[in-house]
């Protein structure tokens, strides 16, 4: 048996739920107060996933680094690959948002997207 | 002299959403100052996505969230002028700016938007002991370090405050190779969103020490380390619970105020509880013709409600200009009152004639309450009642009136905003 303790983010409350594990499967979950927090405890015990955003070297821009982030959410424990993947990485102005930084970044199958317009100096 | 019916000083989203909401009621002469290089204010440099739920029902991040108002400006050809700083106002509508191409110049507007949004709270402000080493910053300013000249200010960190700002710095600095030791916050409970906490904190098991605050920071030319101290229920330090933490930087995270010298030198009247303007329900000053909204007003937690309300200004901005300036009579206005812990209202006042069909006024609480109802009394009659499974000083509260429901008090004064106990 194995608990793992969550806050909920679903509102404000943040609720303190106890998951329990048996196996690798859920056997109980305490301490939400509705349906919202449930579900959000089942995900995040089985597949937690997360945006990542970070910035990217330009060049020729008007400013130094563009924003990006991954255009879907990638999973959790991926998150630093995903940073460490972007370190390296530099891009040539002009840059749009949503144009595609790395296709696939850290073996997620997500692409990295820019989240800012970047003109010519 | 140059000539616009509507002058809005800050180009961030308030102002951008005040000036398409203006210009789509059929204002034409309208021009945004920003002072930064750029417009968008400091969503540029907040990259980390949540925003927009509310508006676009999508997650964006904040450049993104900024870019489809920066597009929807200049779809709809609003002018605006960049690296300009607004240096006086006065209260009949002329506007002084500066910038390096036209150097001094003066603005006769008809209408004002004020648009400047807030700045945070420094360490003078915080009395910590200590020298006054370099290593010491507010978390936005590393913020702007990190995500926009792409530089670390630091590689051993403690927060002070747990605010939004100070929590999504918890992570960006974490992720870009730092060691974030502590998040310490003087209150007993956390002013950031719960989603932040959990995302920025727990998930890089970076602990957050509630009811603590730094009582010293050693180092003279660089921090060295700081000392955290527990605190009693009155905010001071309890001797004996001292705790040493070595970091070379510390950033801070401690509130955030509006900013309004600008509006001070208007003479317009001023709010004390929120450091903002008070306004009536056009969003209209105390001086007519000049208007508030986002930041600069009351400090908002989500960017979508600041859209929302500027959006209101810029309309009601909009048919001030139309109406030629004749505002009604000041004298006959609901005025709108707080009890217990709801610490103020926007807006202060209600001219009812003047009302859309339904108007929000916006709050906050200075208390934590679980499971209450906030009620709205019309003079000694409770109309509205919403419950709410809590609310907290870090979440701010709306309730929407409907002016329907107004004018069925011919005889309205006064209407009190209470959290009650359900």
């Amino acid at each position: 048996m194995e608990k793992r303790e969550l806050t909920c983010i679903g509102c404000p409350l943040g609720c303190a739920i106890t998951v329990t594990m048996e196996s690798g499967e859920i056997v109980g979950i305490t301490g939400h107060t509705c349906k919202r927090g449930e579900e959000y405890a089942r995900k995040e015990v089985t597949n937690p996933t997360r945006i990542v955003t970070s910035i990217v070297k330009v060049e020729g821009g008007k400013i130094p680094m563009v924003s990006v982030k991954t255009k879907s959410d990638i999973p959790k424990n991926k998150i630093f690959d995903v940073v460490r993947g972007l370190k390296n990485v530099t891009v040539k102005a002009p840059v749009h948002i949503g144009d595609v930084i790395v296709s696939d970044i850290a073996d997620t199958g997500v692409a990295v997207v820019a989240t800012k317009n970047v003109d010519i100096l | 002299m140059l000539h616009y019916d509507l002058v809005i000083v800050g180009g961030g989203p308030a102002g951008l959403a005040a000036a398409a909401a203006a210009k789509k009621s059929g204002l034409e002469s309208i021009i945004i100052l920003e002072r930064d290089h750029e417009l968008g204010g400091i969503l540029n440099q907040c990259i980390h996505n949540g925003f927009g739920l509310h508006t676009f029902k999508e997650e964006l991040t904040g450049p993104e969230y900024a870019g489809r108002f920066i597009d929807e400006v200049t779809a709809l050809q609003i002018e605006y002028k960049l690296n300009t700083m607004v240096m006086d106002i006065t209260a009949d509508k002329k506007v002084t700016a500066m910038n390096r191409n036209d150097g001094l110049f003066e603005i006769q507007a008809k209408a004002i938007i004020l648009a400047m949004g807030c700045r945070e709270r420094p360490r003078g402000a915080l009395n910590i002991p200590g020298y006054r080493p370099a290593g010491i910053y507010s978390a936005g300013t590393a913020q702007r370090l990190v995500n926009i000249e792409g530089f670390m200010p630091g590689r051993e960190v403690v927060i002070l405050g747990s605010g939004d700002i100070g929590l999504i710095m918890a992570r960006r600095m974490t992720l870009e190779g730092a060691k974030v030791k502590v998040v310490a916050e003087l209150m007993p409970f956390s002013g950031g969103l719960k989603r932040n906490i959990v995302q920025c904190l727990d998930d890089f098991g970076i602990p957050l020490k509630l009811s603590h605050t730094v009582v010293d920071i050693e180092g003279k030319e660089r921090v060295e380390g700081i000392t955290l101290a527990e605190v009693d229920q009155t905010g001071r330090p309890i001797p004996g619970t001292e705790e040493h933490y070595t970091c070379d930087t510390l950033l801070l995270s401690c509130g955030l105020i509006p900013e309004n010298e600008l509006s001070r030198g208007i003479g317009v009247d001023m709010e004390p509880v929120t450091n903002g303007p008070v306004v009536n329900e056009s969003l209209e000053t105390s001086v007519p013709g000049v208007f508030a909204c986002g930041n600069v007003l009351h400090v908002h937690d989500l960017v979508d409600f600041v859209s929302e309300e500027a959006a209101a200004a810029g309309k009601n901005a909009a048919r001030y200009i139309r109406e030629c300036g004749q505002t009604s009579d000041m004298g006959s206005a609901v005025k709108l009152c707080t009890e217990g812990i709801v610490r103020y209202t926007v807006p202060k006042t209600i001219h009812i004639e003047r009302m859309e069909d339904e108007l929000t006024v916006r709050f906050r609480v200075g208390a934590v309450q679980k499971n209450c109802y906030v009620s709205a009394y019309f003079d000694e009659e409770r109309v509205i009642k919403k419950r709410r499974p809590v609310v907290a000083p870090g979440e701010m509260e709306e309730v929407k009136l409907k002016k329907e429901m107004l004018l069925k008090y011919p005889d309205l004064k006064k209407i009190t905003f209470r959290v009650e106990e359900a």
